[in-house]
């Protein structure tokens, strides 16, 4: 039988560095240099989703063709982690703590009322792509329980009651931010 | 003995010693503030900027504002501390932008401390205080109570108990110093000169020349300076505080946690430069031995021991894997470890690669901590910079380096073998041990993984001895372990204690006891992997043993107290709800286990489960626990098997009377407003979410019980207790 080779390895490789970032190319670059590259595929991928905010299909490719890491061990290693996100997510991400101190301080009620406010269950995206609601594991703040995260700040001893004017902060936060990118 | 390596550390310590003198230390106003992740939570940055932004305004050269890590003091965060020279250190609590522009004028510029402030109503009047170590080998105390003594001599001075205060701690840490054992070891605030005092003549002489006089008595004065001085100096004075042992978190909120010159000028590096100097590893394997530490990650192996064994095991290469996973979804101690005194951990990995002779090292953190890596970060360049890392460190001939590995959010990857395969880069699975990974780890070669904390107390006892070490904690476990200290408790925060210390000295007179009157009814030990001891054990020593004995485990050290309002199905519920979905799914029990256990457990709490669930329920946990493949399986049964033990009538009254005992578990209750109290005042109708609340105003209100979800709003908003939770 005849086999034909292409090779087209310079074409997929400039397709790769476009779906990234510059950095996180030379990153990886920087990787492919060392001992054992592949070890560093997990914190390859953190650099991604620090930058993208998820890790969408293109990037992972990009991220098995500079590293020379099959396309499925990628997606699988993406998908066992719960930290790793493949679909895009709101501006504002809420992270409601799951963990122990937080669910005996009541977490359970907090995150209902968070459902509540945003007619959206945990896991979900509100259409308007303002906020995603996430549960996570403790934070690290447990003496704060129960927490809640937006994006990275962390609000502790969090009641039912002050959930509506988090929100509307965040609301009003983002219309400011909108405002002044517009002047 | 290896010169070199100790004529580079002298000359590291003098540089730092200079760099501290020249920050005027000694004589500058010092404003401490805190600085970790659950500090700046609760709003230690715009705290700092005040101070900032008062200083700058007030045009002062001699005020100091130093960043420190977190005590662990968590529920009265952020923790600000106000050193003048001469005067007792005063440190305020939940201090506010408010509040530290109050510190500043009232305290700072006016000189008068502001009492309503300050941390535990700790007395800022304060002007002198004798601290008496407690510990339980410190000191025969003779015929008289030394403590009694003091009170007495004080008195009989005439000097005012209100600015002369006496007090005991759980221990000073003195005892390396004092092997003998023949008196007991008395600090005396804020000069920090420590005595030893035998009888009532040398409490006579303490009183009259210093206290009185402010001369210190050289006669009974020692000369060196206990592990603990600094932390009980700046925080002796708070309860919390001095009920502790503070070993490994004897820097924490102390030094500033960015900078090597603070790490190196409170001894830190010394137990390194000591290791390499004397240049033989099974010397060091030795005290570690000795030492009786066990591995603070939770499994409580020998940390000599596993050391040990990756020694024999010749190869070319090995390595050392600090484990930062921190996964106990209830423990922050590592973390906070990390924030507040990355320097101490590191030193004690330094020392590992030695011992076993390991080249390179991996922090393995979890990717939610970014204040802790960033830390970990700066601390590692700033070793390398120095020669502490890299090529000869300390210009010995041993060479290693770190480097930082993130985890990604599995559970499961705490475990050592899927610990090993992620920093392998693929997915944290565990494999069958053995072989054990100091035989066959990271690349298969050699690997020894100890947790953070276990890291951190390897430099103390190597300073302050191995037998030191030993003598604090109990016959098989030397040392103490951190608790994170949360749930239902007045004091959250962290904890460090001697080994064998009872639970009720944590719970109450350390954690104050449990809020608003209600009953403590059990403490959960070792997160998901532990089991809840009932209240009445509560003088237990603890001690990896005695938790075992009592169907928990000592785990990492996360320590969550329940009290009556607490659901034990709820709470078994709740730790299999988190196995389940952190069994990584490669062997069977565990992965089909958890599953149809959540289903039992869910079946219950929504008062449809029959007696036969609570035998299938204890069938099926033994025997995932019997034949999972790693140690998330094998132990995940273990929350419904001691609730099961213990509180084995709250699964009955679930099943048989279909009640929930705690009020907890939703299905179970129903909300009713009580006419008799009810005054009609409209706030749970406004406030109820369906809108299933009617009455009008001044009218008694009634809940329909079909339409109510049983969000408990009307509950929480009724300000005349007419809710009622049945
Ligand atoms: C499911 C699972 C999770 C674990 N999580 C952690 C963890 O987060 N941190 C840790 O130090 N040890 C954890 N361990 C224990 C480690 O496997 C290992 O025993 C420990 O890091 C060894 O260090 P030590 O001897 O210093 O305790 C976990 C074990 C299992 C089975
Ligand atoms: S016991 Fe659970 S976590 Fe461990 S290997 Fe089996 S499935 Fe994975
Ligand atoms: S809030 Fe209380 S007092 Fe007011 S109407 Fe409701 S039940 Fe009655
Ligand atoms: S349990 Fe929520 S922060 Fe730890
Ligand atoms: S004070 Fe930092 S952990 Fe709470």
């Amino acid at each position: 039988m005849d086999v034909k080779v292409t090779d087209n390895r310079d074409e997929v490789f400039s397709k790769s560095k476009e779906a990234l970032t510059p950095e996180i190319v030379a990153f990886i670059e920087d990787c492919t240099q060392k001992q054992h590259p592949n070890s560093h595929l997990i914190n390859v991928l953190h650099k991604v989703q620090g930058h993208f905010g998820y890790l969408g299909k293109e990037q992972l490719d990009a991220v098995a063709q500079l590293l020379q890491v099959p396309t499925a061990k990628v997606t699988g290693v993406a998908t066992f982690y719960h930290f790793f996100r493949l679909e895009p997510r709101g501006r504002f991400v809420i992270n409601i703590c799951l963990g122990t101190a937080c669910y005996v301080k009541g977490a359970e009620r907090v995150c209902e009322r968070l459902c509540d406010e945003l007619g959206i269950h945990v896991g979900e995206t509100t259409p308007d792509g303002m906020f995603s609601l996430e549960g996570t594991r403790c934070v690290g703040t447990c003496g704060l329980a129960p927490v809640v995260l937006v994006n990275d700040t962390v609000f502790g001893e969090v009641t039912p009651d002050q959930i509506p004017a988090l929100i509307e902060s965040h609301i009003k936060k983002a219309q400011a931010m909108e405002k002044e990118s517009v002047v | 003995m290896n010169n070199t390596v100790l004529s580079r550390y002298e000359e590291l310590a003098q540089h730092a010693h200079t760099q501290w003198q020249q920050s005027g230390r000694n004589d500058k106003i010092i404003i401490q503030v805190g600085s970790a992740t659950c500090e700046n939570a609760a709003g230690a940055t715009e705290v700092w900027r005040e101070f900032e932004r008062n200083i700058q305004a007030s045009g002062r050269d001699d005020i100091i504002l130093h960043q420190v890590g977190c005590t662990g003091r968590c529920s009265r965060e952020p923790i600000v501390g106000v050193l003048m020279p001469g005067r007792m250190p005063v440190k305020y609590q939940r201090v506010t932008r408010d509040s530290a522009h109050q510190i500043f004028s009232r305290h700072i510029q006016g000189g008068e401390p502001v009492a309503e402030l300050t941390l535990d109503q700790t007395m800022p009047r304060l002007k002198r205080q004798v601290i008496l170590c407690e510990a339980r080998h410190c000191g025969t105390r003779g015929d008289e109570d030394i403590f009694t003594v003091f009170q007495d001599e004080i008195n009989r001075a005439g000097l005012d108990p209100e600015e002369n205060t006496l007090i005991h701690v759980g221990a000073l840490g003195f005892c390396s110093i004092h092997r003998k054992m023949i008196s007991t070891c008395v600090m005396v605030r804020p000069e920090n000169t420590v005595y030893f005092v035998k009888d009532r003549k040398d409490v006579q002489e303490i009183i009259a020349q210093h206290l009185v006089e402010g001369q210190i008595v050289d006669r009974l004065r020692c000369q060196e300076d206990p592990i603990s001085l600094r932390f009980f100096d700046l925080y002796g004075d708070a309860a919390f505080f001095n009920r502790q042992t503070r070993i490994s978190l004897r820097n924490a909120g102390v030094i500033n946690p960015e900078s090597l010159y603070e790490y190196i000028h409170y001894n830190g590096f010394r137990a390194l430069s000591l290791s390499l100097s004397n240049g033989d590893p099974d010397w060091l394997v030795e005290r570690v031995l000795e030492s009786k530490l066990r591995g603070r990650g939770g499994g409580g192996y020998p940390t000599g021991r596993k050391w040990k064994d990756a020694h024999r095991h010749a190869n070319d290469q090995r390595y050392l894997i600090c484990n930062a996973d921190e996964g106990d979804p209830g423990a922050f101690m590592d973390r906070s470890m990390l924030e507040s005194d990355p320097y101490s951990v590191i030193e004690g990995m330094i020392i590992g690669g030695y011992a076993i002779g390991a080249t390179r090292g991996f922090f393995y953190v979890r990717a939610e901590y970014p204040l802790a890596i960033k830390r970990i970060e700066k601390a590692l360049a700033e070793c390398r910079k120095h020669g502490l890392l890299g090529q000869n460190i300390l210009g010995s001939d041993f060479s290693m380096d770190l480097e930082v590995r993130l985890g990604a959010g599995a559970f499961v990857c705490g475990e050592e073998t899927a610990l090993i395969h992620s920093i392998e880069g693929e997915r944290g699975q565990p494999r069958i041990r053995p072989p054990f990974p100091t035989e066959s780890g990271l690349w298969g070669k050699p690997t020894v993984i100890n947790n953070v904390e276990t890291f951190a107390n390897i430099a103390p006892l190597l300073l302050y001895g191995s037998d030191w070490f030993a003598s604090v904690g109990t016959e098989f476990s030397g040392g103490t372990k951190v608790f994170a200290l949360a749930g239902k408790i007045q004091h959250t925060g962290l904890v460090e204690v001697p080994m064998g210390t009872t639970l009720r000295e944590v719970v109450y007179n350390i954690g104050g006891g449990i809020p608003g009157g209600k009953q403590l009814k059990a403490i959960q030990t070792g997160g998901p992997a532990g089991g809840v001891i009932p209240a009445e054990y509560l003088d237990m020593p603890i001690d990896f043993d005695t938790l075992g004995r009592l169907g928990s485990i000592m785990g990492s050290g996360g320590m969550i107290v329940l009290d009556e309002d607490d659901c034990m199905v709820d709470v078994a519920k709740f730790f299999m709800t988190f196995c389940q979905g952190e069994s990584c799914g490669k062997c069977t029990p565990c992965r089909e286990g958890t599953k149809r256990m959540l289903e039992i457990l869910e079946r219950i709490t929504m008062g449809k489960g029959e007696m036969e669930d609570l035998d299938k329920l204890e069938r099926l946990a033994s025997l995932v626990k019997n034949t999972s493949l790693c140690g998330l399986g094998r132990a995940a049964p273990n929350p419904i098997l001691s609730t099961l033990r213990h509180f084995r009538d709250e699964y009955e009254a679930h099943v048989k009377e279909k009640r929930c005992p705690a009020r907890k578990c939703k299905t179970l209750i129903h909300y009713e407003i009580d006419p008799a109290k009810c005054v009609g005042c409209t706030m749970c109708a406004r406030n109820c979410p369906t809108n299933c609340i009617s009455g009008g105003r001044k009218e008694v209100h009634v809940i329909d019980q079909v339409e109510c979800i049983k969000c408990g709003r009307c509950f929480d908003v009724c300000r005349f207790d007419a809710v009622n939770r049945k």
